[in-house]
């Protein structure tokens, strides 16, 4: 009864290294701040993280319906 | 049917306070940017396959495994009643497997790659699997959806719900590492902003002795309010956000009703699904649906934590005797002032804030907590001190240090992004950037999500650190069957052939039938009960054959 998933397909296991990703090392206690402080420097870093062309990613992201 | 699992019965959690069984769902939104007709429920299937194969990475003989419908019950109402299945809306057919056939996967990439690779792929793809964690994962209409283990406290709630979106990454990372397959984004989220949503839910384990009207009246006002420190932020208002703005919310604008069975249309405030997934006549499992998915941990802390102190007041009679005039409408007025000054119409005549409301609830419960000594710093329960103090801290920064709230609120922290963008750039609430940001605040990459940016920044407050949330992708809770479920899948996998909340189903070797091992009760089946059990075996039938008091025959089931 387990069968079907046994019949998947296992050479892509050998061409993928990630597993479980490494979550980033915890800080000490978080000393959380919402201050402007570094308001410009945590912009220029999102700048650079944020997906190109926002109106067409944002127009593309459709679900269908859920719970 | 076959014994209980446990040799002796569970304790009972202590009363008054945050502890309770409690569990959560997440359902993720889900997007493939370069192949953005694909079909989401194949999308899915696709993700739970790629954690199918990540664990057997992990896990030796394969940690896959069925789920078992027997008790699934969507159709069974908490006031008493049991919906008709031809009158049901077929999303409410959750007790059927959902069916991937080659229709849907030919809508989702065409016939020519049926014919590569769909036609086998088509009778194949995984849409359920339990987890060593003692989790589900599934395909739950076109959303996958992680389900946490049964917890006991919030905090650990907080944990495996987060362990969850680790699951999801591990997933994304392995449909993005193959080359033959589209990557697939995940979002933690509620709303498309197209006037779709899904949902995240919680569930808590209450005595079925308590009225459910006096379930209803206690949790609405409660309902209508806990959104202020819980709500993770929305860019627009109404269901297709047409006009613009920000709001406190995912969910509010999709709440129609009061009560009511239904998830996916006429959304209720108080769900009525009655599924105890437990002992029937001991237990309701109350199915919480108005929650918005946190990534914040203080959010999700909190979500977790006074709504089960209020269950507490609930059942002991002691909820504030209060009723807000039309909470729908009065949910949705609240979710829109993110000034937090709106006041609400009670029915005895008074206007109060929503932090009035919060402010009445923590009362009662600090008051609760300390009469039942739970509450006690040293000598309570553990938990309950903890979430008293984060409310009240919570509540009182919302009033007078918006600025050091933002670093647990989430919809305060994606707000403070959100301005910072409006004030450098002179952006409107209506600007492209602004609905990209607020969308890959969810993304549940960490290079990419812009809450994991916050966070690594510490400008976001933990509950629990990363090493937990790592050892809990692959370990059970240790205190409810959760930790018999998942060890049953991480020990004997191959030989484990079903399983659900309150069921495991054994395939062995030389037994002439399947052996189903009920879970009824969810605070046995626990480490300090078949910890040393697991230990003693390596393989499934001598350690079914002591679990089950027999020793070698198969038991007549």
């Amino acid at each position: 009864m387990a069968g079907q998933e046994q019949t998947q397909p296992q050479s892509r296991d050998s061409q993928v290294d990630e597993d479980i990703p490494e979550a980033p090392p915890a800080p000490p206690e978080a000393q959380a701040s919402a201050s402007t402080e570094g308001v410009d420097d945590l912009l220029d870093e999102i700048d650079g993280v944020l997906e190109s062309n926002a109106e067409e990613f944002v127009r593309a992201f459709v679900q269908k319906g859920g719970q | 049917m076959t014994a209980a699992p446990e040799p002796a019965a569970g304790g009972a959690l202590p009363a008054g306070g945050v502890m309770r069984v409690m569990g959560a769902e997440t359902e993720y939104g889900i997007h493939a940017p370069s192949a953005p007709s694909a079909n989401a429920t194949m999308m899915s299937a696709r993700v739970v396959q790629a954690y199918a194969q990540v664990t057997r990475q992990r896990a030796a003989g394969g940690a896959e495994t069925r789920w078992d419908y027997t008790d699934e019950e969507p159709l069974h109402d908490a006031r008493g009643w049991t919906v008709d299945r031809g009158a049901a809306h077929p999303s409410q057919l959750t007790d059927q497997p959902p069916v991937l056939d080659a229709e849907a996967v030919a809508l989702a990439y065409g016939r020519e790659e049926l014919e590569l690779d769909g036609q086998d792929e088509s009778g194949t793809l995984l849409m359920n699997m339990v987890l060593g964690n003692g989790a589900r994962l599934y395909v739950d209409h076109a959303h996958p959806e992680y389900s946490s283990p049964e917890v006991t406290n919030p905090r650990d709630a907080v944990t495996w719900d987060a362990a969850g979106d680790l699951v999801a990454l591990a997933a994304v990372r392995r449909l993005a590492a193959d080359p033959d397959l589209p990557p697939v984004n995940l979002y933690k989220n509620n709303t498309d902003n197209k006037s779709v949503s899904y949902g995240s839910h919680e569930n808590y384990l209450m005595p079925r002795s308590v009225p459910f009207g006096d379930i209803v009246r206690g949790l609405t006002p409660f309902f209508v309010t806990r959104q202020i420190f819980c709500g993770a932020g929305r860019l627009g208002i109404g269901q297709d956000a047409s006009a613009s703005g920000y709001q406190i919310s995912q969910r509010a604008d999709f709440f129609e009703a009061e009560v009511g069975l239904e998830t996916t249309i006429r959304r209720p405030i108080i769900n009525t699904r009655d599924e105890p997934h437990a002992t029937a006549d001991k237990y309701r499992r109350l199915h919480v649906i108005i929650g918005d998915a946190n990534l914040s941990q203080v959010s999700n802390y909190l979500k977790f934590g006074t709504t089960a102190m209020v269950l507490s007041l609930i059942e002991a009679g002691l909820a504030p005797k209060v009723e807000v005039y039309e909470p729908v409408q009065a949910l949705q007025t609240v979710s829109h002032d993110t000034s937090l000054t709106a006041t609400l119409r009670l029915l005895d005549g008074r206007r109060v804030t929503a932090l009035d409301l919060q402010w009445m609830y923590h009362e009662a419960a600090a008051k609760l907590a300390q009469d039942t000594g739970v509450g006690d710093a040293v000598d309570g329960d553990g938990h309950t001190h903890d979430v008293l103090e984060r409310w009240a801290t919570v509540l009182t920064q919302l009033d007078s240090n918006r600025a050091a709230a933002a670093s647990s609120v989430e919809w305060l922290a994606k707000l403070s992004l959100l301005d910072g963008y409006r004030q450098r750039d002179n952006l409107d609430w209506d600007d492209a950037r602004l609905g990209l940001v607020d969308l890959q605040w969810s993304d549940i990459r960490p290079e990419k999500g812009l809450y994991y940016r916050f966070l690594a920044r510490d400008r976001m407050q933990r509950i629990v650190d990363d090493a937990a949330i790592v050892s809990a992708v692959g370990e059970p809770p240790a205190d409810t069957r959760a930790f018999f479920r998942g060890k049953c899948i991480s020990s004997f996998g191959k030989d484990v052939v079903g399983a659900s909340w309150d069921s495991v189903i054994f395939d062995v070797p030389g037994y002439g039938r399947l052996q189903r091992v009920p879970t009824r009760e969810p605070l046995r089946g626990t480490k300090t009960l078949t910890g040393a059990l697991f230990e003693r075996y390596r393989e499934a039938g001598p350690f079914l054959a002591e679990l089950l008091g027999h020793n070698t025959a198969p038991p007549a089931a």
